[in-house]
């Protein structure tokens, strides 16, 4: 495959014009955050200083597309223009300076994202003083961000990129009830972590269910010990929000006065309660999932997504009508009780039953091949007759996990305006023979397979002798 | 691959139809690559008769009273072969009490061996079994020496007779384990190493002395010292876990040393030393998929090291390194072949391979006649996510494909869909 500059043929505004019409919007899963109003609490103390590398428009032709919204276009066209998704459809002429890529007997789909990855927290090499995922100090550390133990360098971001993701949430680990505030980052290579971070993206709160949080606590004889424990745990939490959150509110009114003393695990939790802040809650069994729902109904917040979720497949109506998400593995099972029930089905059945599914990953290696964990689960439900197309299926990796992370506004399908974020594969994404090709983020060209230059490596990896082929 | 119509075709059908425990099988109309002499064979047809096969090739005259099974469009390869696993002895990985691969003891180390543990109705392997494992090694674990045990050999097939062979192996893991466990020095590991088997020899030479307390103390036990002899005496493999290659050219010294039969396990910078272990015909138990440098002794780690290793002459075989997900080999078998390894090299490397590094490759590995009849009939190619086993033969019996996976699976099935049942899951009969 060659990039190549074509002679000025069209305008692109005449490509632009030939662009399908917008896809069917797909039923939203999930409320978007409340910016309405300003929050009363002060601005993001690490805002972003990302900004999308050096583009030029550039035009995919003669290609497979996965929209991302259920949609398949064979010889089809993908044009790229400042960034942005410029038009998805058939037989484009290039415009002038547009970069010409043929995509004859290949495949497109949008950026893959992973809603659940600690890349950066718990990274490569996974030595101790690298190891920065859970405060694990305490039942509730909602005042903690995993943005501040991001670690830029580790390679993982790199190999993650090489397997086409694009977008990825930092999630704190899962040893408390509440871990901390998630990070959406964008898979740049970056010096600092501000520099990765997806614009305009919702902060998440990672919250968790189940064994881990009664077994870390539990074995020191401090509380929690038990799920009851856990569950009167995130209620007093939500109780103790609702009156900080009011206090604030109150003084927000007028702002006379100094402002009311600040509770950054209160405040974090406050956000969720007016809905910046977007729950994504480690659970696996499917009655503690349903337990809480009804807690997330008596506080009146909303639960984004459940993650690993092993038996999401016992109760797909249930999320479907909470408009919860569900981020599973494909065969992950059997490494703890919470996850004896697991199935290879879990995915594909949770999407028949009408809920939002996704994959993910948690892993530093799976986080490489999500395609290919997405393909496994698609196979294993058409082996049971719930005949789903790879096109919809392609969801489950790119809009579904935009949706729950509410940036599904910005990225997660190629629809025109969209960030452009995708994929070009050697084949269909859903063959293990196949490779991301090339992987763009914002229009710019982050991944080539065939370009040693667009390999991005990490500090970390520099000076390895032997590797480098440095003969001593 | 494009459309799932033919899996629904496949699975609906009921594909195998045959009585459970027929004694002889035909299978008819396959791609059957026997891994032996005779290669691949298009429309080939396998003769399966009381557990073993009795004939393979295009042109087969098929028994009277023989079960057909119709191949046609399918693949049929032998089964895959777990070269280092716990099946049977580990069912929930953090519920201590269903384990029993490791140890904490200084009294048992070389010869702790977990088999007599194994338990053969185990939820974990039918799981795999329906997706092709059919025999595995078992590796033992030991929290407190570098000196881990002994393994077996087990089929996958059944409650009796499970045990194959016992013991295949001796393990013994370096590197930053055994750096940790021999007090925080990866040369106090191996000087651990050595003792060991220089009082083995001691030992050996002057039982009777031993038994009468006229020798010397030596650090292991009696038990230990007895099950080093067969490794010294070259009749059993040993197999170390190292990743680092220097570490792994510290262990072909010392192997050479005590002319150990060695087998490397990990081997994440194995390529780096590639030309080495190929000339010491020292093979190496990989996963294909690790390419980050996860720690400091897998700086190394990349796609290539399966692909540079088999082509320096080195027999691979591959390893998930999860039972729980064993069957997963197919699609690290796959991944390799992405990055270059030759397709049939991959194959091998989940099915013949480990049978040849354990030594097991006179009764299985290879379709041919005379061998255990261990093989799968694959929807598709075998290392394609989108394939799966349609039927599955350990020791010649036809496998039931069910595990409590699909049997989960079918219960709650009906529930996803608009006219769900009006009673609980509980009350769906499975």
């Amino acid at each position: 495959m060659s990039l190549r500059k074509l002679l000025p043929a069209a305008c692109s505004a005449v490509v632009v014009a030939l662009a399908l019409p917008a896809f069917a919007d797909s039923p939203a899963a999930n409320p978007q955050p409340d910016f309405s109003s300003a929050s009363e609490f002060p601005p993001d103390p690490f805002p972003s200083t990302y900004h999308p590398l050096p583009s030029t428009p550039t035009l995919i032709r003669h290609v497979t597309i996965y929209t991302g919204t259920g949609t398949e276009i064979d010889d089809g066209d993908v044009l790229m223009k400042d960034g942005k998704v410029a038009a998805v459809g058939k037989d484009f002429s290039p415009g002038a300076g547009v970069t010409v890529i043929d995509g004859t007997g290949k495949f497109v789909t949008p950026g893959i994202i992973d809603i659940h990855s600690h890349l950066g927290v718990y990274p490569s090499p996974g030595v101790d003083a690298l190891s920065d995922g859970n405060e694990a100090t305490m039942p509730n550390t909602a005042m903690v961000r995993s943005e501040n133990s991001v670690w830029p360098q580790d390679p993982g971001f790199n190999t993650a990129r090489a397997g086409g993701v694009t977008t990825l949430e930092i999630l704190p680990g899962s040893a408390n009830l509440f871990g901390g505030r998630s990070v959406v980052l964008k898979n740049v290579p970056s010096v600092t972590t501000e520099g990765m971070k997806f614009p305009d993206a919702p902060y998440g709160l990672k919250m968790a269910c189940g064994e881990n949080p009664k077994r870390v606590y539990g074995s020191h004889g401090q509380f929690p010990s038990t799920l009851m424990g856990d569950v009167a745990g995130y209620r007093q939490a939500w109780a103790d929000a609702q009156a900080y959150d009011n206090e604030w509110k109150a003084w927000a009114k007028d702002k006379k006065g100094p402002p009311p003393g600040r509770d950054l695990k209160l405040e974090t939790l406050a956000e969720v309660l007016n809905g910046r802040v977007r729950v994504q809650m480690h659970c696996y069994r499917a009655n503690e999932m349903a337990t809480m729902l009804d807690v997330a109904k008596e506080f009146h917040y909303h639960i984004a997504a459940f993650h690993h979720a092993v038996e999401a497949y016992k109760i797909p109506k249930l999320l479907a009508a909470n408009g919860t998400c569900a981020a599973m593995w494909a065969d992950w099972w059997g490494f703890k009780m919470e996850a004896w029930d697991g199935i290879r089905e879990n995915i594909p059945m949770v999407d028949a039953g009408g809920a939002c599914a996704m994959i993910h990953s948690d892993d530093e290696n799976g986080i490489q091949r999500l395609n290919q964990e997405t393909a496994k689960a698609w196979a294993a439900g058409n082996r049971v007759g719930l005949n789903i197309s790879e096109a919809h299926a392609v969801m489950w990796m790119t809009l579904n996990p935009a949706k729950a992370l509410g940036i599904d506004n910005l990225t997660g399908s190629l629809e025109n305006g969209k960030d452009a974020d995708l994929v070009l594969w050697t084949g269909n994404p859903f063959s293990v023979y196949s490779h991301a090709e090339k992987v763009f983020l914002d229009g710019a060209l982050v991944y080539d397979r065939d370009d040693p230059k667009l390999q991005p490596r990490s500090d970390f990896e520099l000076g390895k002798l032997g590797v480098m082929g440095g003969a001593l | 691959m494009k459309r799932n119509h033919l899996y629904m075709t496949l699975a609906l059908a009921g594909f195998i139809a045959a009585p459970a425990f027929a004694d002889t099988y035909a299978i008819t109309g396959g791609t059957v690559y026997t891994l032996g002499t005779a290669g691949k064979i298009e429309h080939g047809t396998v003769i399966i008769k009381d557990g073993k096969i009795t004939a393979v090739g295009a042109d087969v005259a098929i028994p009277a009273g023989a079960t057909r099974i119709d191949a046609t469009g399918k693949m049929v390869t032998p089964g895959i072969i777990d070269p280092e696993s716990v099946f049977g002895l580990n069912e929930v990985d953090a519920v201590y009490q269903t384990q029993d691969s490791a140890i904490t003891s200084t009294h048992f180390t070389a010869s702790f061996d977990p088999t007599e543990g194994i338990n053969p109705r185990s939820m974990v392997i039918p799981v795999n079994r329906v997706e092709g494992v059919t025999r595995a090694v078992i590796a033992p674990g030991n929290n407190s020496s570098i000196l881990q045990g002994r393994g077996s050999v087990i089929s996958l097939d059944g409650v009796q007779g499970y045990v194959l062979k016992d013991p295949v192996a001796l393990f013994v893991t370096l590197g930053e384990a055994g750096q940790k466990t021999a007090g925080g020095a990866r040369a106090g590991a191996l000087m651990t190493l050595r003792e060991a088997f220089q009082d083995a020899k001691d030992y050996a030479a002057n039982r009777a002395a031993y038994d009468k307390a006229a020798r010397r103390s030596y650090t292991l036990s009696r038990p230990d010292l007895e099950a080093l002899q067969p490794a010294l005496k070259g009749e059993m493999p040993v197999v170390v876990q190292v990743d680092r290659a220097s570490d792994i050219e510290a262990v072909l010294a010392l192997a050479t040393e005590f002319k150990l039969k060695l087998i490397v396990s990990g081997g994440a910078e194995g390529w780096m030393v590639a030309d080495e272990l190929a000339k010491a015909k020292v093979p190496v138990i990989l996963n294909p998929t690790r390419d980050l440098p996860e720690s400091f002794e897998s700086l190394g780690a990349e796609f290539q090291d399966a692909v540079k290793l088999q082509k320096a002459g080195v027999l691979i075989a591959f390893e998930v390194g999860d039972t729980h997900k064993s069957w997963n080999v197919r699609q690290y078998g796959g991944i390799a072949v992405s990055n270059g390894l030759p397709w049939l090299e991959a194959v091998k490397a989940m099915t013949l391979n480990p049978a040849r590094i354990y030594g097991l490759d006179k009764g299985v590995g290879t379709l041919e006649a005379g061998k255990d009849a261990d093989l799968v009939v694959w929807s598709g190619d075998p290392l394609e996510l989108t394939s799966f086993a349609d039927q599955v033969f350990i020791r010649g019996k036809a496998i039931p494909m069910v595990d409590r996976q699909r049997e989960l699976r079918d219960r709650y099935l009906p529930y996803v869909k608009p006219d769900a049942p009006a009673m609980p899951p509980a009350y769906s009969g499975n």
